[in-house]
């Protein structure tokens, strides 16, 4: 279906936990005995302007350290960047897109983006509500790697999760955790739905 | 015990001698067993005040600090006429960095004695008025208030001489440097102009500040030695005068020192804490023409025609200090 | 212990192993990630009695160091760009007084206009100021040249820089294998100074030094470089013995075997180029790649060795002799002086301009096909400089060329490449 090795590319706005995600999702598959790369995109960019981070995860050693212009996977944090910032760049023909919004994917009128995407690979989730749910904060990070497992299984749910504990450890580690599972559900199920066949990636 | 019979000659002062002292109180420098830290020998002018100051201070630091003593020196006369290379005059761990860095590279000594547990060796950085108050003073502020252990010493001759003779944020007002020449409207370095880094030093609320003067050696011995006894951040602001660069007379280095003392140009004081605590009264004021008419620095405010303004100015801040400082009280 | 972690953290906890009892640090970026946790582990008391000075400029942090080393002190500081430069005067001084300190360089490019992303520009301005220079390919490698640095400073009494690409490397989370203290003092001797500020045997250090002496002193320093060169491998040998891996070292080949074309560069660009010379081997391009590990003291010898078969060299490098055109290529063609082989000079990834396997492959065929311009800039936007170029010749006053260009360019928020 694609090379081995898949890139990613984050965007959100500074203060986000856009260069975090990246890292928790190089830590996961790292712990999953892959190798991973992660880096932000090296701005000076203040609380709010918009910034993007990559990650890059293979089954053997990364050499390359150009940015990601052609991502596998797409993962927006704030929708309020969707028709700003040139969020689908490059994006893989059979590349994922996951996006922290509340509203649904017609409503954010992206189609013309991702018509080449197959069904269930495009999703578009409230990880703000599921962080404000378990966080009392908005805090789209955990949901969106739960959902990250979800769509593109590339890692293991179990290790999101460990890679939460280890960077946040104790309460605010489970907290995020169970944003992350519930996220990972929610996602599992609304995919499942999309393609009308059971999704059996990720038995755990 | 023995004792050696040291010529003294009356100045004309006030200035009690060391023959008049009973042994314990006479100056570090008149005992035998002195350090002779800056040994003589090296190459500095006739009538340098700023070797004289350092010999003072240095053998009073070492007699204080029972010769646990490391010493840093920026740049300047003071570096160039003890070191070159294979003659130093040093008889004392002594370092030369750069100009503008000898408080930071001070600061380091002490950093690494601190990690290797030597609390009992103290360190002196010292440095002209162009290194302390111009190039290297973002480094003395750092070391200020990081409060490091160390004791800069600043010989303040008023300009760069070790150059030639320009001026520095020390030079004083109308004086002649080769870049505040005497000449035009408003000769000499304009009025306004300097700054004052005693004070500065003191708004910094570090442990100890003083002001000193080749002009009174025991008193500088003093404050060095009280200094050396306090831990973290102290400075001593040395007055020394610098024939060359002043245009006065070798034999009157020590005379030109006490009269910029007398005449209140230069306020001697102690401050511990941003505080000043005490200051020398002066005993017998003089006018600054006194001063000023020693320099050819000075040459042109006397004309003719005198520039009387000029003179009335230096006359006021003269006046300032002894009012601030309390100095006729 | 391998563990996945951001380049400055890996430094930090090297660092901090090789137990510095004098850190000074400045804040500028992109190395404060190295220098923070550095202040925390120094208050925590992981690293024994250190003294972490925050201090007032880059010049201050250098001169402490340079007090704190006198005095025997093994000693650390970091910086990058503007700071390695506002340090310069400093960092000369290190290196003419013989002081071991270790200082790590995230490499960032220099100002106007401001800009803090990746280049060399830095560390080549300072190229010749008698440090020692290490290039890090990847975080392993800056984890492993932080280690064998002090140990090579020490044993020679000589500065050295390890440069590490800003951002590329200081803030890529990616696996290192951090090592443990055993083996870092198994490797690493105390640190026995030749000169030491001490009061019960007082010298001067930094006396000045005549016309009569002061070439023989600069000669010693040519020559203690000259003896890293030997020393080096040496060290390389002895790290791989104590850490069963291999790192560092003055220069290395990557499919050298048969290539007629060499691919020469330095710190983390080498590993798109090797993604690059696979790739065009498959297409049977013989191409390969050369990696300089250590700057300074240049290999020349030894870089030379590695090109014994080749015919066309491209020097890919980061950093502009304005001028002139490439610093490390000129270094390389004196390596291969006498030898008929082209060498190629390729300015890239300037400002942090991500170099991408695609443009490196374009360029080694250009470059074949006797179509590189001289110097060569990769992905340059011609338009933009013809434009301003029209600009200057129609108005008298123009106004600043970096934000024209930038309007041509129509950069708004962030651009992902």
């Amino acid at each position: 279906m694609r090379n081995t090795m898949w890139q990613i590319r984050i965007h959100g706005r500074g203060g986000q936990g856009v260069v975090t995600a990246a890292e928790l999702l190089a830590m996961a598959a790292f712990m999953d005995g892959k190798y991973a790369q992660a880096f932000p995109s090296f701005g000076s960019e203040r609380m709010g302007a918009p910034v993007v981070a990559f990650c890059r995860v293979a089954e053997g050693a990364i050499r390359t350290r150009e940015t990601v212009t052609r991502p596998d996977v797409v993962i927006i944090q704030d929708p309020t960047l969707l028709h700003q910032v040139d969020l689908f760049g490059g994006l893989a023909p059979l590349g994922f897109v996951l996006i922290n919004s509340t509203q649904t994917l017609d409503a954010l009128h992206i189609e013309e983006f991702l018509s080449t995407l197959p069904l269930g690979h495009v999703c578009a989730f409230s990880a703000t509500d599921l962080g404000l749910k378990y966080l009392k904060r908005p805090i789209a990070n955990g949901p969106l790697l739960g959902a990250f497992a979800a769509i593109t299984g590339l890692i293991r749910l179990a290790s999101v999760e460990s890679a939460i504990q280890q960077k946040f450890p104790g309460a605010v580690g489970e907290a995020n955790r169970a944003a992350a599972r519930e996220a990972f559900d929610v996602v599992t199920t609304s995919i499942t739905e999309q393609r009308g066949i059971v999704h059996h990636a990720h038995a755990d | 015990m023995t004792t050696e019979r040291i010529k003294f000659y009356q100045t004309g002062t006030f200035t009690a001698g060391n023959r008049l002292l009973d042994e314990a109180t006479r100056t570090v420098q008149s005992r035998l067993d002195r350090t002779n830290s800056l040994n003589s020998g090296h190459r500095a002018c006739q009538g340098c005040g700023e070797a004289l100051g350092a010999r003072y201070a240095l053998d009073a630091a070492m007699r204080a600090s029972h010769n646990q003593l490391i010493a840093v020196n920026a740049t300047g006369c003071l570096e160039v006429f003890s070191s070159p290379y294979p003659e130093s005059a040093w008889q004392i761990p002594w370092m030369h960095s750069l100009f503008g860095n000898a408080p930071a590279v001070a600061s380091g000594i002490a950093a690494a004695l601190r990690a290797k547990r030597r609390d009992d060796v103290t360190v002196i950085a010292q440095g002209g008025d162009g290194a302390t108050v111009d190039i290297g003073f973002g480094c003395l502020s750092g070391m200020f208030e990081r409060n490091d252990d160390v004791l800069y010493l600043c010989y303040d001759n008023e300009a760069y001489m070790n150059t030639g003779i320009q001026r520095s944020g020390a030079t004083p007002p109308f004086a002649r440097t080769n870049t505040t020449q005497a000449v035009g409207e408003h000769p000499g370095n304009p009025i306004g102009n300097g700054k004052n880094v005693p004070r500065i030093a003191l708004a910094h609320g570090i442990p100890y500040v003083a002001t000193a003067s080749v002009a009174d050696l025991h008193d500088l011995e003093r404050k060095v030695t009280k200094a050396i006894g306090v831990r973290g951040a102290r400075y001593i602001h040395v007055h020394v005068p610098c024939p060359l660069g002043w245009g006065s007379d070798p034999a009157h280095t020590m005379k030109v020192a006490r009269l910029a003392v007398e005449s209140g140009l230069f306020p001697l004081f102690e401050a511990e804490f941003g505080k000043v605590i005490c200051s020398t009264p002066i005993r017998r004021k003089v006018p600054v023409e006194r001063y000023l008419e020693l320099q050819t620095r000075f040459k042109h405010l006397f004309g003719p025609p005198q520039d009387t303004e000029a003179l009335a100015a230096i006359q006021a801040m003269a006046d300032d200090n002894i009012a601030v400082y309390g100095l006729m009280e | 212990m391998r563990m996945q972690i951001e380049g400055s953290q890996a430094v930090a906890e090297a660092i901090a192993l090789c137990q510095p009892e004098v850190i000074a640090a400045y804040p500028i970026s992109p190395q404060t990630h190295i220098v923070e946790r550095l202040s925390r582990k120094t208050k925590q008391g992981h690293i024994g009695r250190c003294q972490f000075l925050n201090v007032e400029s880059e010049f201050a942090a250098l001169s402490v160091l340079i007090g704190a080393s006198a005095s025997g002190a093994r000693t650390y500081t970091a910086t990058s760009s503007q700071g390695l430069l506002f340090m310069a005067e400093a960092v000369y001084n290190v290196a003419g007084l013989g002081l071991p300190i270790v200082m790590t360089i995230a490499n960032r490019a220099i100002g106007a206009p401001i800009n803090i992303w990746n280049d060399h520009s830095d560390s080549m301005a300072l190229r010749d100021a008698g440090w020692i220079q290490l290039f890090a390919e990847d975080n392993q490698d800056a984890v492993d040249l932080h280690i064998q640095a002090f140990r090579l400073a020490e044993s020679l009494s000589c500065p050295v820089m390890v440069c590490m690409d800003g951002y590329v490397l200081t803030h890529a989370y990616e696996p290192v294998d951090v090592p443990d203290a055993v083996q870092v003092n198994a490797y690493l001797p105390p640190y026995d100074p030749v000169q030491v500020l001490d009061p019960e045997r007082p010298v001067s250090i930094g006396a000045m030094v005549g016309p009569e002496a002061f070439t023989e002193v600069k000669y010693f320093l040519h020559q203690q470089h000259l003896r890293a060169l030997e020393v080096m491998p040496e060290l390389v040998e002895a790290f791989e013995q104590h850490f069963q891996r291999r790192s560092g070292g003055l220069c290395s080949a990557y499919r050298m075997e048969d290539a007629d074309i060499a691919v020469i560069a330095m710190g983390s660009v080498i590993g798109t180029i090797k993604d690059a010379v696979d790739e065009l081997r498959n297409t049977g391009v013989r191409v390969g790649c050369v990696k300089i590990g250590c700057y300074r003291p240049f290999p020349k010898f030894q870089v030379s060795a590695l090109l014994e078969k080749t015919t066309r060299v491209i020097v890919v490098e980061k950093d502009l002799a304005v001028g002139m055109g490439g610093i490390v290529s000129a270094d390389v063609q004196s390596a291969l002086q006498g030898r008929q082989i082209s060498v190629h000079t390729v300015i890239a990834g300037l400002g942090g301009r991500s170099i991408s396997t695609s443009s490196l492959k374009h360029m080694i065929l250009e470059a074949r096909a006797e179509r590189l311009t001289e110097p060569y800039f990769l992905d340059l936007n011609k338009t933009v400089i013809e434009q301003e170029l029209a600009r200057r010749r129609d108005i008298r006053r123009a106004g600043p060329v970096a934000e024209h260009m930038l309007q041509t360019m129509n950069v708004i928020g962030t651009k992902v490449s």
